[in-house]
């Protein structure tokens, strides 16, 4: 398994992604914002077609719209007015032009489109040549910097951003910049399991891990070593089944961690319901 | 495309022979009844799904069209079929989850419905790889077609439209009750709990129906835009919903012209059109709402 390149290349860029989503996706699960993850990554396939649309790497256009369309979301939300609604209009029309650019590419090119299409959609991390799994490996190392450091200032804004914001925490800053990450982390992963599903990604072992612990750092860290335990297995069992495609794979697998989280808790829930508003009291004596 | 073929001219700008062009051909009367009938009810539907804030549960529920209609090819049934097998299953599945938590936590409802929502659109992904040579098609799940609706398809669509409407008719009351005030109602002996799995599956319902018309990804277009746009306009319940279907018909024509006439797809038109329509509407009410313009008023009603 090992001995291919293609395997490595996937394994290596996957490790980084996962890891980047597991961490991100605990506080999008903690801040209730998984719809603007759901319409941040779909924001993803518009800014890919847009960019083969206009003949340049899809790259460019992945980080483009989802860090603009995630600066867009937080100037809104700064009026306090943002809710879902907002956000179900503007990514309904944001999608809507990303079949337009899929028409426009496709008569541009003549055909071959319905596979880039596919590709923006659903990912093929099987297909990253190594300078694409080192890049992708680079920006996800960022992107988990970026997120560390911000931890426990964002933790606090998010679990009480009221008693944060008495306490000079920068909660709005953080709030737009965690977005930006959010954004950043849905272009990346686009790369590895598309558009559509990485979705899966960030909220299913976020939400496996809140289910388990309702201790912060424990929950945020068993969060991103599951999303990375799914991408190995995933990757793993579509390599041994080749008719298993291995963005399917890697969502099934966290989706089983996250079923077996909502068994194993199904008792507990209202007992570790109860100890995560504990965890307000305690942040602000810090 | 075999429209922009059709349609040579392209619109005259004179509304009476642009309606006898756009009527001339038996699938785009097809296309603009099955339209008017999706528009009704996600005008309906979606009303009540943006009072309850459920929007991304609304999402999920309509992209499981994909994964449905990928199925039901993969064995060989109707696309409809798996539309709401899927939709509904998916249904059940939320609405069953959020019932066994204790307390309503959003964090966890939305982690649910995202990994519902994705696991759901990998299984697409598989179907669509085991059946070899749909790729070329799987767009048009995804964002829709007006080509090809067949009438006994307009009448499938009229009758599960119907059934939908009725249901809402029946529970619409204290459903209302239930998504302005859970907790009064809860105390006044609404079975909230029931209401709520039972509108799930009616949007399940509702969705899988609009789906085949705005393709899955794009439901959205119909079911939030013309309920958030009619709900900005007034706040009073009766006049909102009727607005609602009202923008939804419009929209919905409107998108169904402009993409007999031009040649990118219909999704494309609806979804900008309904950006539109909410856009102009929020801005002119912020405008209105505008301290300065208030003012002015104010000066003006004084001085006459």
């Amino acid at each position: 398994m090992f001995a291919h390149e293609f395997f490595r290349n996937a394994l290596l860029a996957g490790t980084f992604i996962a890891l980047a989503c597991g961490l991100v996706g605990y506080f999008v699960v903690l801040r209730a914002q998984v719809f603007a993850g759901d319409a941040l990554s779909h924001v993803a396939f518009t800014g890919a077609l847009a960019a083969a649309a206009a003949g340049i790497d899809t790259r460019i256009g992945l980080f483009t719209a989802t860090i603009a369309i995630a600066l867009a979301l937080g100037g809104i939300g700064e009026r306090a007015s943002s809710d879902d609604v907002t956000i179900g209009i503007v990514f309904a029309w944001i999608l809507g032009l990303g079949v337009f650019f899929l028409a426009l590419f496709s008569t541009g090119s003549g055909g071959g489109n319905g596979l880039l299409g596919a590709r923006a959609l659903f990912g093929s991390i099987f297909g990253l040549s190594a300078a694409d799994a080192r890049l992708a490996a680079a920006i996800g190392a960022a992107i988990i910097a970026a997120v560390l450091a911000i931890a426990r200032p964002l933790l606090f804004a998010s679990v009480d951003p009221g008693v944060a914001a008495v306490r000079g925490v920068p909660v709005r800053a953080l709030g737009l910049a965690f977005l930006v990450l959010l954004g950043a982390t849905a272009g990346e992963a686009t790369q590895a399991v598309g558009a559509l599903l990485l979705l899966g990604l960030l909220a299913a072992p976020a939400g496996a891990a809140h289910r388990l612990t309702a201790n912060p750092y424990l929950a945020l860290g068993l969060s991103g070593t599951l999303a990375v335990l799914a991408m190995w297995l995933g990757l793993a069992i579509s390599y041994a089944v080749p008719s298993l495609p291995p963005s399917t794979a890697v969502i099934a697998i966290a989706t089983a961690f996250y079923l077996l989280a909502f068994l194993l808790t199904i008792r507990t829930t209202a007992r570790s319901e109860s100890a995560r508003r504990d965890i307000r009291p305690r942040l602000a004596e810090n | 495309m075999l429209t922009s073929a059709l349609a040579e001219t392209g619109p005259s700008l004179d509304p009476i022979s642009d309606l006898n062009q756009l009527t001339a051909f038996p699938f785009m009367v097809n296309a603009l009844e099955a339209g008017t009938i999706v528009a009704v009810m996600a005008g309906v539907v979606g009303w009540f799904m943006v009072l309850r804030r459920q929007t991304f549960a609304g999402h999920t529920l309509s992209v499981m069209a994909f994964p449905g209609a990928t199925g039901a090819l993969l064995i060989g049934l109707s696309a409809a079929v798996g539309y709401f097998v899927f939709s509904g299953l998916a249904a059940l599945l939320i609405g069953a989850a959020a019932g066994v938590q204790t307390q309503r936590n959003r964090g966890q409802e939305s982690a649910i419905t995202g990994s519902v929502q994705a696991f759901g659109l990998a299984c697409g992904f598989l179907f669509l790889s085991l059946y070899q040579g749909v790729l070329a098609n799987y767009e048009s799940l995804l964002f829709g077609s007006f080509l090809g609706i067949t009438r006994g398809q307009v009448l499938a669509l009229a009758l599960v439209s119907a059934v939908t409407l009725a249901v809402l008719a029946i529970i619409g009351r204290p459903l209302l009750f239930a998504s302005l005030d859970e907790g009064v109602a809860r105390a006044r002996g609404v079975p909230t709990r029931a209401l709520s799995l039972g509108f799930l599956l009616l949007l399940g319902l509702a969705v899988a129906e609009t789906a085949q018309i705005t393709g899955a990804l794009l439901v959205f277009a119909l079911l939030v835009a013309p309920p958030a746009t009619a709900q900005l306009i007034t706040p009073r319940i009766g006049p909102s919903l009727v607005l609602s279907v009202i923008l939804g018909v419009s929209i919905t024509w409107v998108g169904l012209g402009l993409a007999y006439f031009y040649n990118y797809p219909v999704g494309f038109y609806i979804t900008t059109v309904a950006f539109v329509v909410y856009v102009g509407v929020r801005l002119a009410r912020a405008a209105a709402e505008h301290p300065t313009l208030l003012r002015r008023r104010v000066a003006a009603a004084e001085a006459a």
